[in-house]
C-alpha cells in the first residue's frame, strides 16, 4: 500500500499547456469553525469530568488563538473556570525533527499557566494536524517543562498523511487530502477572518495530475 | 548568515533577530531541565589560542545546553605548541568533523582567515581576535541595556527591579546613550560595541585618556571624550560601560600608556562620587574580569545598578542564540525562505 496517490501516464497536450492555479476553495467558514470549537470544548469537558484539571496549549502561530477560544468556552459551559488561567502557548521549534533541512525559524514563547503542568491534563490545541512530526516535538516539549497526568490533542483539521503513530482526540473537521494540496487555517486573531481553505499546492503538471487522480480514487 | 565574525556585518534586522532568540533562549534558562534537543548530533569545538575562561566555558555551557558535543581545543599544551600552523589545525578539524568553530585568537583576523580561506566548511565563529572584535560580547551587551532600558523599562527610576522575562523584545536601542570607558585602544569589545550599538540606534561616547585612543576613532560612528565626569553629568549616560585596564599596561615600565594606576583612576575610574552622578536608570556594565579599585570601584561593582553578574548569564543565552542561527537551520536554503511559505502555513503541522 502506498501513503499517496499513483501517478498516472501524462496525455503529451498537458506537458505544454501551462497550468493555471485553482483559486483556495474554502471548507469551513465562520459559523462551521464555531460550532466545532463549541462541540470541542463539550467533548474535552465530558470526556476529562470537568474542566478544573485541564489546561489548553496552543501551538503558535494559530492554536493559540484556538486554544484561548476553547477556554473561553469551556469557562461559559463551567461557571466557575477562569478562562485566562487555563491557557498556555507551547513552542516547540527547538524540538523539531527537521531543523537541519530548512532555513533557521524563528523561536516562539513558551508561557505556561500559573499552576503550570504538573498532574494536569494538557489539551494540545493545533490547527491542522498533518504529519504529526509537530506533536511529536510538543510532547517533548512537554517533558521538558513538567509532567502531566495526561497529554490530549486537539485539531481544528484533520488532514490525514500521518508519518508517525499519533491520533487527536478531538477533531473539529476530518479533512480527507491530497499531499499536493494545502490547508490554510485563517483565524480572526492573526489574519482578519475565519476560514480553513484548501488551495493546490506545487501548480507543476505532475502535481495536478497526480491531483486529479487523487480525487478520482477516493 | 553562515559565519560571525564582526559586529560590523550585522543590519538591524539580523542583530534584532539574534537577541530575540536569545531571549526565547533565556526563557528555557529559568526551566527544571536547562536542556534543549535542538543541535543533538552537531559538533562545536571551541578553539582557544589565548586563554579565557570566562568566554570558553561560556560557549561551552551554550552548546552543552543545545545537545551539541564539544571538543574544547587549546593551543597551550597541544600541537600548536609544537609549531603546527592555523591551517594544520583547521584540517585536523576538518576531518574530525566539526559543525562549528569557536575561535580565539591574538591575532586580528584570524577568524576571518578561518572562514574565507576554504579550510573547514563548517560555521566560524569569532570569540575575540587581537584587537578587532569580539562580537558575542557586543551582543550581550546589547540584549542586557535592551532588557534593563528598552520600551518601558526606560522610565524605570528603580533599576533594582529585575526586568520583565521578554523585555524589549523586536525592540532596537534607538535613542539610547551609551558611555564607554577605558582602555579603548586595546579593546575588542569597544570596537564591536560601537558597530552594534550604532546599527541598534544607540549613541556611543568612548572615553578613554589621549594615548589609549586609537588613531582613526574619528571614522567611528561614535563620540570621543577625554573627561568622563562631563560625559556623566552632561551626557546623562542610559548605560556605563568600563574596559578593563590591563595591569601591563598601566605603568612607564610596560608601554607608558598613562603615568600611573592612581592617576588613572582619579581620572577615568568608577568610584562612588561618579556613581552618584548617574540617572537613576542608569546602569553600569563591565565586560570581566575586573580590577577591583583601579576603573571599578567595589562600590560600583557591587551597587544595585550594577549588572555584571547578569551579563555572564545573557552571555549564554546569546550565544546559545548565535549557534541555533548559524547551525539549526540549512543556510543553503535561506534564499528561498524569503518567499516562501512556512511549513506551519503550508500545513504541514
Amino acid at each position: 500500500m502506498t501513503s499517496g496517490p499513483a501517478v498516472p501516464e501524462r496525455p503529451a497536450t498537458e506537458q505544454t499547456a501551462p497550468v493555471e492555479p485553482p483559486a483556495p476553495t474554502e471548507v469551513l467558514g465562520a459559523p462551521e469553525i464555531a460550532r466545532a470549537l463549541t462541540r470541542i470544548a463539550h467533548e474535552i469537558l465530558e470526556r476529562n469530568k470537568g474542566g478544573s484539571d485541564v489546561v489548553l496549549l496552543g501551538i503558535p502561530t494559530r492554536g493559540v488563538p484556538l486554544a484561548e477560544r476553547l477556554a473561553l468556552r469551556l469557562a461559559e459551559v463551567e461557571p466557575g473556570l477562569d478562562a485566562a488561567g487555563l491557557v498556555g502557548t507551547l513552542d516547540v521549534t527547538m524540538h523539531r525533527d527537521d531543523l537541519h533541512r530548512q532555513p533557521p525559524r524563528a523561536i516562539g514563547t513558551t508561557t505556561l499557566p500559573a499552576a503550570g503542568i504538573d498532574g494536569k491534563v494538557v489539551v494540545l490545541v493545533d490547527d491542522v494536524l498533518y504529519s504529526g512530526r509537530t506533536i511529536r516535538a510538543a510532547l517533548d516539549a512537554i517533558s521538558d517543562i513538567g509532567r502531566p497526568r495526561a497529554v490530549q490533542l486537539a485539531a481544528l483539521v484533520d488532514r490525514g498523511h500521518r508519518e508517525l503513530p499519533i491520533r487527536p482526540d478531538y477533531v473539529g473537521k476530518n479533512l480527507p487530502t491530497s499531499v499536493h494540496e494545502r490547508v490554510h487555517v485563517r483565524v480572526a486573531e492573526i489574519d482578519g477572518d475565519d476560514a480553513v481553505l484548501i488551495s493546490q499546492g506545487p501548480t507543476s503538471p505532475e502535481a495536478t495530475t497526480a491531483q486529479a487522480a487523487g480525487e478520482a480514487s477516493r | 548568515m553562515k559565519h560571525l565574525l564582526t559586529t560590523a556585518d550585522l543590519s538591524r534586522e539580523e542583530a534584532i533577530r539574534i537577541l530575540d532568540t536569545a531571549a526565547q533562549m533565556a526563557a528555557t534558562q529559568s526551566r527544571e531541565i536547562k536542556k534543549l534537543p535542538t543541535l543533538r548530533g552537531r559538533t562545536v569545538v571551541n578553539l582557544f589560542f589565548e586563554d579565557s575562561t570566562r568566554t570558553r566555558i561560556s560557549f561551552e555551557t551554550a552548546a552543552k545546553r543545545l545537545s551539541a558535543d564539544v571538543i574544547n581545543f587549546s593551543a597551550k599544551g597541544s600541537s600548536v605548541s609544537k609549531g603546527e600552523s592555523l591551517k594544520d589545525t583547521a584540517l585536523t578539524l576538518q576531518a574530525m568533523g566539526a559543525d562549528a568553530v569557536v575561535i580565539r585568537h591574538q591575532a586580528s583576523g584570524a577568524p576571518h582567515t578561518l572562514a574565507n580561506a576554504g579550510w573547514v566548511d563548517s560555521a566560524v565563529i569569532n570569540a575575540g581576535d587581537g584587537m578587532h572584535q569580539h562580537p558575542t560580547q557586543a551582543l550581550l551587551d546589547a540584549y542586557t541595556i535592551r532588557r534593563h532600558l528598552s520600551g518601558a523599562r526606560r522610565d524605570a527610576t528603580d533599576p533594582t527591579s529585575a526586568p520583565l522575562a521578554g523585555a524589549g523584545v523586536g525592540q532596537d536601542l534607538a535613542g539610547l546613550h551609551v558611555a564607554v570607558v577605558g582602555d579603548v585602544l586595546h579593546s575588542r569589545v569597544a570596537r564591536s560595541n560601537v558597530q552594534l550599538l550604532t546599527t541598534l540606534g544607540a549613541r556611543v561616547t568612548l572615553v578613554a585618556p589621549p594615548t589609549l585612543v586609537p588613531v582613526g576613532v574619528e571614522a567611528w560612528p561614535c563620540d570621543v571624550s577625554y573627561d568622563l565626569d562631563a560625559v556623566l553629568g552632561d551626557g546623562r549616560p542610559d548605560a556605563v560601560m568600563m574596559l578593563r585596564v590591563q595591569r601591563e599596561r598601566m605603568s612607564s615600565s610596560g608601554g607608558g600608556f598613562f603615568p600611573s594606576p592612581l592617576e588613572y583612576t582619579r581620572n577615568y575610574g568608577l568610584d562612588s562620587r561618579r556613581l552618584r552622578l548617574l540617572d537613576d536608570h542608569t546602569i553600569v556594565m563591565h565586560p570581566g574580569p575586573m580590577n577591583r579599585g583601579l576603573e571599578i570601584s567595589a562600590e560600583a561593582a557591587d551597587s544595585p545598578r550594577a549588572v555584571i553578574v547578569e551579563q555572564v548569564a545573557n552571555g549564554v543565552a546569546v550565544r546559545m542564540a548565535v549557534l541555533y542561527l548559524l547551525l539549526a537551520g540549512d543556510v543553503t536554503h535561506e534564499a528561498s525562505d524569503k518567499h516562501g511559505v512556512s511549513p506551519k502555513e503550508a500545513g504541514q503541522s
